[in-house]
Formats: structure tokens, sequence, C-alpha cells
């Protein structure tokens, strides 16, 4: 009944959301257009960067086309989902509206969370499939219906990470107006979880793994489409990192509403 | 020319504004810069000890980055550009037409008292992490040479902005400037050598971007510097990159005249 319910607000967002941006038919294309230039650009980093040399740790060529691939399949679908609508958090409490969405009879997060699409994540989204089809295409790997299927539970795993860690940051809004930097520094961020794992080591690859989780997320599932995965327990440290990391933003968010006073209104 | 030190005395009292984001972005920008050092030192690892990448030791690999990272600190438009279009798109430019002041000038006062405040907050960032890298950290090969950088380093910062004052002018014609902002974004980042030197490129490719204006937005001046590009080479590359200055200079001074004409002051 509740699912039901909440399915019904959500098809209303998103038919909000579709309408907003066919307003804007060409900026919406345009936008599409940039974010396959900034791949592209990726992808020839990685291309000029194996002109010169055949492996990076333990990785191949082909294999590390698989892992930008899988990123920015990541990253756009999260984008899709979430990252308008964290950064626009500390507009929301700065300009009272959080106020108003208290009050509906929804829950808050879920609102906050989830109130606009950007469609041109799914459009990109699948530009990064294709480049990954590739890549397994010249690695001569024919995955299965199984890994198919893990790979995008892994996916939907790592990008609960990065919606969790930027609900987090984008909480600390309610206490200093200048979170939607650090929001944006954690974006940044972002740029590491297309690098292969094993070029780190040391206190970087730890933090980045255990602490900031940015080593696991396209890593792992990537690693499973390469066939690359030295033990099951890496998928295994994947899904429980996203199960610790989104409790850890559900006690913040907690915390925060606890001690929220309203800032305009 | 005391107007504008006026202009550049409050530019810098405003920008104090955001001294706290300019060190987020200073600190957030490092992580990804150190990832690309990790992965570099990778890749030697995995080579011969002592062999070099088109003439990049790791040393100097890694100095290029650092290198990258000082310039940008120093030449890099960052708010200018989308200050310039909401000025446009929101009618405030017509008070400059009716004041004795050049917006062009005026701007490029605000761009340097921006990179001031912001070259002085980057310093704490940016300075520990070169003094961690300090081992691979190289010096310049000589002191004319030194001179020659810092030379193209100014040249290169009035380039980056007149090609973003010029883009930032197409609000004149179009609402939406922000996807033109980051196309040429993009453009810069890869062909102006933040993600890589450009002579690891193979040689056809880098010949045809030493003919467009982004290598000389970032990768000469390291260049330079590191001694990649040498002798009479950096006197050749030096009149190029004023060449592209001065074209800039009157591109911008035409789109401007030209989007006066259109400019039908919305809401001012």
């Amino acid at each position: 009944m509740n699912f039901k319910r909440y399915s019904t607000i959500y098809g209303a967002l998103w038919r909000n959301s579709v309408v907003r941006e066919m307003g804007f038919k060409s900026n919406f294309i345009l936008w599409i257009f940039v974010e396959l230039l900034w791949f592209a650009l990726q992808l020839s980093f990685i291309g000029v960067i194996y002109l010169h040399t055949d492996h990076i740790g333990d990785w191949t060529k082909w294999q590390v086309v698989m892992l930008i691939g899988a990123s920015h399949f990541i990253q756009q679908i999260f984008q899709a989902f979430f990252l308008v609508n964290c950064t626009q958090l500390s507009e929301l409490i700065r300009t009272g509206k959080l106020d108003f969405m208290l009050l509906l009879p929804v829950n808050t997060r879920f609102l906050i969370s989830l109130r606009q699409v950007d469609l041109g994540g799914f459009v990109n989204g699948t530009s990064g499939l294709a480049v990954m089809a590739y890549a397994a295409k010249q690695l001569h790997i024919m995955p299965g219906f199984l890994s198919i299927v893990g790979f995008f539970l892994l996916c939907a795993a790592g990008i609960l990470i990065h919606y969790s860690l930027m609900f987090l940051l984008s909480t600390i809004s309610f206490w200093t107006v200048r979170a939607q930097g650090i929001v944006w520094g954690y974006y940044n961020l972002f740029n590491i979880s297309r690098m292969p794992d094993s070029a780190f080591q040391g206190f970087f690859k730890a933090f980045f793994t255990f602490a900031i989780p940015m080593l696991l997320v396209a890593n792992v599932p990537a690693k499973l489409i390469a066939l690359k995965l030295q033990s099951p327990w890496e998928m295994v440290l994947l899904v429980a990192t996203a199960g610790v990391c989104f409790t850890l933003s559900e006690i913040g968010w907690r915390f925060a509403m606890k001690h929220y006073t309203s800032a305009s209104s | 020319m005391r107007k504008y030190w006026h202009v550049i005395n409050t530019g810098i009292q405003n920008m104090m504004v955001y001294r706290v984001n300019f060190l987020f972005r200073a600190a957030f920008g490092i992580i990804p810069l150190m990832a690309t050092i990790y992965l570099w030192r990778k890749i030697y690892e995995g080579k011969e000890v002592g062999s070099s990448v088109a003439g990049y030791s790791l040393a100097g690999m890694i100095s290029y980055y650092l290198l990258v990272t000082i310039v940008d600190a120093l030449t890099a438009v960052n708010e200018d550009d989308w200050q310039i279009a909401t000025d446009i798109k929101d009618g405030n430019i017509s008070q400059f037409l009716l004041k004795p002041i050049d917006y062009l000038t005026y701007r490029f006062c605000l761009f340097v008292a921006g990179r001031f405040i912001y070259v002085a907050v980057a310093l704490i960032p940016v300075g520990l992490f070169i003094y961690y890298l300090r081992t691979f950290f190289v010096g310049p090969v000589d002191l004319p040479t030194f001179v020659l950088f810092l030379f193209s380093v100014a040249l290169t910062a009035v380039l980056q902005f007149l090609m973003s004052f010029t883009m930032a002018l197409l609000a004149f014609w179009v609402l939406e400037v922000s996807t033109f902002i980051f196309i040429l974004f993009a453009l810069e980042y890869i062909a102006g050598g933040h993600l890589f030197p450009l002579d690891i490129l193979p040689p056809v490719v880098s010949k045809v971007l030493n003919f467009t204006p982004f290598p000389y937005q970032l990768f000469f001046p390291v260049s330079i510097y590191l001694g990649q590009t040498s002798g009479s080479a950096i006197w050749r590359g030096l009149i190029i990159q004023t060449f592209w200055v001065v074209i800039f200079y009157f591109v911008a001074r035409f789109v401007w005249s030209r989007g006066i004409k259109k400019y039908s002051a919305v809401g001012g």
C-alpha cells in the first residue's frame, strides 16, 4: 500500500521533470553533447597513456576502458537520480522551502532526494554501457546472464554509496551555507573512481577503499565483467560498505532534522 | 587609470568573501591530482629503472603536473565567465554603458583581483603538496628560462581571460551559455595539457594542436620551465602566443560591439 502510494508520487515527480526538460530541448541535447565530450576525453587520456605502456599495475588497456565505461555509467545514473537534488538541499534550507516540504504527508528524505530527475543521465549512461560492450569484445569476453545481473546490482550498490555520502555531506548545510562547496568537492572525487585500483597503495588506497570507498564503486563491477575479481569477498565488501554508508547517512539526516530550527521563515 | 586601481581594490575585498570556497576548491583539486601522480608512478614502476616517457623522467612527469597546478592557479578563469554572462542576462551591463568605464578592462581588473586572492588561499594546500613531493620537483633550467616562463605565464593569463570573456559574450545571443562554457572548458582541458603533457601525443596530433590557441593556455609555459621547449622554439612560441592574445583582444572587442547593438537591457 505504502509502496503503491510512493510510486504514484514518484511517477508525478517524473512527469514534472520530463515537462521541465522538454521546455529547453536544445539545451537538453547540448548537455548530452557536453557529457559525451568529457567521456571521450577520459577515454583519450587512457588511449594516450597506453601509447607509452602496456599495463598499469595488472590492468591492460581494454580492461581500463571497461572500468571507465562502468564508472561513467554509474556516475551518469547517479546524476540522473540524485546529483541535482543533493546539491539543492542547501538552497531549500536557505530559502525556507524545506519547511513547506516538512509539512507534506510524505517522507521528507524521499522527497528531497528524488524531487528532480535528470533525463540526460540515462542517455549518457548508455554510452558508458556501449563502451563496455566494445571493450568486452576486444577482451574476447562474453559475460553470461548472471554476471550481467550481478554487474547491475553492484552498480546499484555503488550508486547507493555515492548517494549516501553526498547526501550526508549536504546535510552539513543545516549548519553552514558553505556546504555546497563541500558537496561539489565530493563530486571531484568521482575522478578517482575511474582509476584502476592496483595503481594505488598504502594510505591512499586504504583511505579510498574503506573511508571513502571510491576505489570500490566502479572497480568491483568492472572487475566482475572483466573476470578480474581476486575473490568474491570484494563484492561482499562493496555491498556491505553501501549498507554502512546508507545507515550513516540516515543517522546523520535524523540528527540534522532534530536540530533544525528553520532558516528564514 | 586610477579608477581601475579602485576596481582591483574593491574586487579584492569582494573576493575575500569566496576565500573558504577557494580553499575547498584548491584542497579538493589536489586529490584527483594525487591520483594521477600515483597512476604515473605505477606506470614508471612497470618499466626499467631510469627509463622515460617521451623525454619525461618520473620526476619530470610529476613536476609537469605540479607546474600545471601552479600555472592553473595563477591564470585560470573560474567565476568570471559566469558572472559576465549573468551581467548580460540580467541587464546589469546597462550601467557600464552609461559610466566612463570600459567593461573589458573592468572585468580584467576583477579577474586579476580574483587570481590574487585565489593564489593567496591556494598557497597553503598546494604548497604543502609540493613540499610533500619535493624530491620529485625539478627546478627551472636556468634563470633566463625562468624569466621567460614567467613572461609566458602572464600571456597565458591574458589569453585565458580574453577567450573566456569572448565566450561569455555569447549571452547576448543565447539564453543559456553554460553548455558553451563547458565545451570550451573541455577543449582547454585536453588540448591545453591539463590531462597529460601534449608532447607525449603522437607527433602529428601535437603538431596539429600547435595551430590552435589551446596549448598556449597552459602547456606552453610549463614546457618552457621544464626545458621541453628550448632555444629558438621558445621565442617562436612566445611570438605565436602574443599573436593569439592580440587576435582574441580584437575578437573580444568586435563581439562586444556587435553584442551591444543587439542588447536590449532585459530587466535593466
